[in-house]
This record gives structure tokens, C-alpha cells and sequence, in this order.
């Protein structure tokens, strides 16, 4: 049986991702070249076209995505493997952009802040955040029965997202370097103008079509690793039994003639 | 549910005091991370005092960790989780009985630390009462979150190398509060300290709760 054929790619993922890359190519070229330097940072702004959007993803689309998942798994009613695929796919995708947050943070920070890392709330809820999703992906790695995981999974990844604002409020009042909301105030007033607001925006849908993109490509590996395990255990089960047969032949063989067997 | 909880309790405490391993193991341990880490900050006074309640809880956390492998290894013995499972106590009472055991070793093993920090690093609580209602509470929460990932980690061949790293992080929180409230406590400043608290009490109330729902679940799932 050819797995891959059973599982195959959907269409809707491709152009999914190809409107991602396409949308990232604008982003890059509007923001490199299109868009004027900031007033005040110059060129260093430019890198705020991605970070943000990165960090939305990180913390609230993965985070989601993730959340209701492993929900959805433990309530009995719309208990699916699905669902489990789902938030294991967004936990993984979600630490890669966590990972990613920091960085881009960090390689804003230095020039901006003047050190590769500060102690701030935000930078270091999201490390927090990217350790707490490397605990999760380690337990999703341990060989279990995949009812079995997928209830631990699920367990464990509602017990992050409680933690999540703890952590996020616990370092908030500690000591605080990174700025409040850049983009939309709390009155929702918009304060960015111009091609820097469309290139901004670009920046968002890119690298929200580009997790929806991952999630689908990490649901499906999923999927197929599934597969490939059930496979598995299809054939060493053959294997088994093909040994058994033989030994239960060779058992019912006569002895021979001289008893040389004796 | 309560009286299965002190079933469950004195169970493991009874365990502990035939066993000693607390008392032998975990206590020493907690006192040496005080005396490796005063170690590496240096013989400074004004700095070691400083980074005396850091040190104290860091040395707390990395005894809680040792203290819930130690509470799941009690019942990893041959079908003894069955056991437990299949004698009828109600999952939360198992919860309950557990946290608290725990909770007790964590709180003794704060007055031997409260004393190693007086007595190595020169300090003086000024603030006693935002000490201890600081160390009640943090242990409220480890003992609670530190139960329940011990259960999601128990059956685990690798249960050792992966509850620090599903642990740790998520005990944060109760570090960086906990250090806090104790610094007030050291400088004196009892309103500042009492801030911190507002991190520890809903940690140590979703904690208690989520283990008593989830538990039972997790017990299945382990």
C-alpha cells in the first residue's frame, strides 16, 4: 500500500502556500526597498515588518490553534485524532516562530537597546514559551500507545496555555524595556501611515498564510507517520506469524525414519 | 475526597520516614545547590546577600523536582499504579494526598533552607510574616503543579530527563515571585513583597483545581 497516495497533498495547501511566498516576496521587496526609513530608527525599522507578525503567529495563532485543539481532543464528544494531529502540528510550527521571535528581536535589540538580550517581560515570556513548547514536543516524542499520547498531549498543552499568562503577567510587573502596542493604541488608532501601514499589513497575511501552510504540510507528515507506524506493525506482525507457522511445521514434521532426531 | 487525600498522604509520608530518602538525599542536595551556587557569585558579602533569595529558591525548585520524581517512584513498583487506580480512592483524593505530602517535605525543607541562607549568606528576614505566607503559597503551587506533571510523566521510561524540562519552566513564575516577595522580606519593605503574592495565590488556585479535575483523566492516560 503506498501511504503517500492515500494521504495526498491538497490542493487548497499548495496555493495556500505559494499566495504565502508570493505575499513574503512583496513584503521583502515593499520593505527593503519600497518603503522610506523610519524618522527616528532609520533602516532598522524595516525589521519590524516581520517581527511582529512573526510574534502574532508565535503567540496567538499557534497558541490558538493549539488551545482549542488538545480542548477539542479531551471533550468526549468531539474526541478525533484530528484534532490531536492539529495541536501537535501547531505546537511544533508555533516553536519554530517563537524561536524566530527571538531572534528577530535580538537582532532588532542590539542596535536599538544596545545588547543582543534584555530582561524584559516580553522577550522573556516568549523564551519561556518556546521552552514550554520544547517540554511538550519532547513528551510528544516518548513511544506511547496514540490514545494514550494523544490524552497526555492534550493534557499538557492545556497546562501551557494556563501558564502562558502567568508568565506573561508574573515578568509584565517585574521590569519592562519592550514598548507597549506600536501599531494600534488601545483606542484602536491606527499609528502607522502610508506604504509602511500596507507593507506592515502585507507582513501579517504573509506569514499567516505561511502557518496555515506549515500547519497543513506538519498535519499531514503526521498523518503519514501514522501510517508508516501502522505499516510497521503490519509487517512485523506478518514476520511474527510467518516464524510461528514455520516453527509449528516444522513441530508437525515426522521424525525420521533412523531417529536420528532423538 | 478528603479523608481518601489523608490516606493517600500519610501513605507516602510514611514512606519517606521509613525511607529516609528526603531526609538523606533531597535535604543535602538543597543545601549543597546553596553552597555551589555561593560558590560561583564568589565570597562578596554585599552580592551573595543580594542573591540570597534567588539562591533559596532556585535551590527550592530544583528540590521539588527531586521531590515528585521521588513521589511518582514510590508508586512506579510492579502494577502499584494499578493498584492505586483499581482500590476505589477517588483520583482527586490521590491528587490531594500527594500535593500534600509533597507540600510538607517542600515546607520542612524551607526551614532547613531558611536557615542555611541565614546562617552562609549572613541575612535577616525583617518581614516574617510575608516570609512565610510567601513560602506557603509557593509550596501550595509547586506541590500542586509539580503532582500533576509527575502524573503526565509517570509510566515513562524517560519520566527522569523529561519532568525538569516539562516542569521547570512552568514553575517560573513561583521563582521569580517568590524571590521577590522574600527580597521585600529581607529589606523590609512588606507592601512591595505583598504585591508578588498576586502571582502566587491564582498559580497556587488554578493549580489545585485543574489537578483535581484532571487528574483522574491523567491517571488513565499514564
Amino acid at each position: 500500500m503506498n501511504t503517500s497516495a492515500k494521504v495526498s497533498r491538497p490542493r487548497w495547501l499548495t496555493v495556500v502556500g505559494i499566495l504565502g511566498l508570493v505575499c513574503m516576496g512583496f513584503t521583502v521587496w515593499l520593505g527593503l526597498w519600497i518603503t522610506p526609513p523610519d524618522v527616528v530608527q532609520g533602516n532598522l525599522a524595516r525589521l519590524l515588518y516581520i517581527h511582529p507578525p512573526i510574534a502574532t503567529v508565535a503567540l496567538y495563532w499557534a497558541g490558538g490553534v493549539a488551545l482549542a485543539g488538545s480542548l477539542l481532543y479531551l471533550w468526549p464528544r468531539t474526541r478525533s485524532f484530528f484534532w490531536d494531529r492539529l495541536a501537535a502540528s501547531a505546537v511544533e510550527v508555533g516553536a519554530v516562530f517563537s524561536a524566530l521571535t527571538c531572534i528577530t528581536g535580538s537582532i532588532w535589540g542590539r542596535p536599538a537597546w544596545g545588547v543582543w538580550w534584555a530582561w524584559d517581560a516580553r522577550l522573556t515570556s516568549t523564551a519561556l514559551l518556546f521552552l514550554l513548547e520544547l517540554g511538550y514536543l519532547a513528551l510528544r516524542r516518548v513511544p506511547a500507545d496514540p490514545a494514550t499520547r494523544a490524552k497526555r498531549c492534550a493534557v499538557a498543552a492545556l497546562l501551557i496555555a494556563l501558564d502562558v499568562p502567568i508568565v506573561h503577567f508574573s515578568v509584565d510587573w517585574w521590569q519592562t524595556l519592550h514598548q507597549t502596542g506600536t501599531v494600534l493604541d488601545p483606542g484602536f488608532h491606527l499609528h502607522v501611515h502610508g506604504s509602511m501601514a500596507w507593507t506592515f499589513l502585507l507582513g501579517f497575511i504573509a506569514f499567516s498564510l505561511i502557518f496555515v501552510w506549515l500547519l497543513g504540510v506538519r498535519y499531514r507528515i503526521e498523518v503519514l507517520q501514522d501510517e508508516a507506524g501502522h505499516q510497521e506493525m503490519d509487517v512485523s506482525l506478518a514476520e511474527r506469524w510467518s516464524e510461528g507457522a514455520d516453527l509449528v511445521s516444522t513441530a508437525r514434521a515426522p521424525y525420521p525414519p533412523d531417529g536420528s532426531a532423538s | 475526597m478528603w479523608r481518601d487525600a489523608v490516606l493517600v498522604a500519610g501513605k507516602d509520608l510514611r514512606i519517606e520516614a521509613r525511607s529516609r530518602v528526603a531526609l538523606w538525599q533531597v535535604v543535602p542536595f538543597a543545601v549543597l545547590v546553596l553552597i555551589l551556587v555561593a560558590f560561583a557569585i564568589g565570597p562578596d558579602n554585599a552580592s551573595l546577600r543580594h542573591a540570597a533569595p534567588g539562591i533559596f529558591w532556585i535551590a527550592v525548585l530544583f528540590s521539588t523536582v527531586l521531590t515528585i520524581q521521588r513521589s511518582v517512584a514510590v508508586e512506579s513498583g510492579e502494577g502499584t499504579r494499578d493498584g492505586l487506580r483499581l482500590s476505589g480512592i477517588d483520583p482527586a483524593g490521590i491528587f490531594l494526598g500527594k500535593a500534600a505530602a509533597v507540600g510538607l517535605q517542600l515546607l520542612v525543607l524551607q526551614v532547613v533552607l531558611w536557615a542555611g541562607v541565614t546562617f552562609l549568606f549572613n541575612v535577616r528576614v525583617h518581614v516574617v510574616w510575608l516570609a512565610i505566607v510567601t513560602s506557603l503559597l509557593a509550596t501550595v503551587g509547586l506541590a500542586c503543579a509539580g503532582v500533576l506533571y509527575g502524573a503526565l510523566s509517570a509510566g515513562l521510561r524517560v519520566r527522569d530527563t523529561l519532568l525538569p524540562i516539562l516542569v521547570l519552566p512552568v514553575l517560573a513564575p513561583v521563582l521569580l515571585a517568590g524571590s521577590k516577595a522574600w527580597q521585600a522580606a529581607l529589606d523590609g519593605s512588606a507592601s512591595s513583597g505583598a504585591e508578588w503574592l498576586r502571582i502566587l495565590i491564582p498559580f497556587a488556585v488554578i493549580y489545585l483545581v485543574i489537578g483535581i479535575v484532571l487528574y483522574g483523566p491523567l491517571q488513565e492516560a499514564a
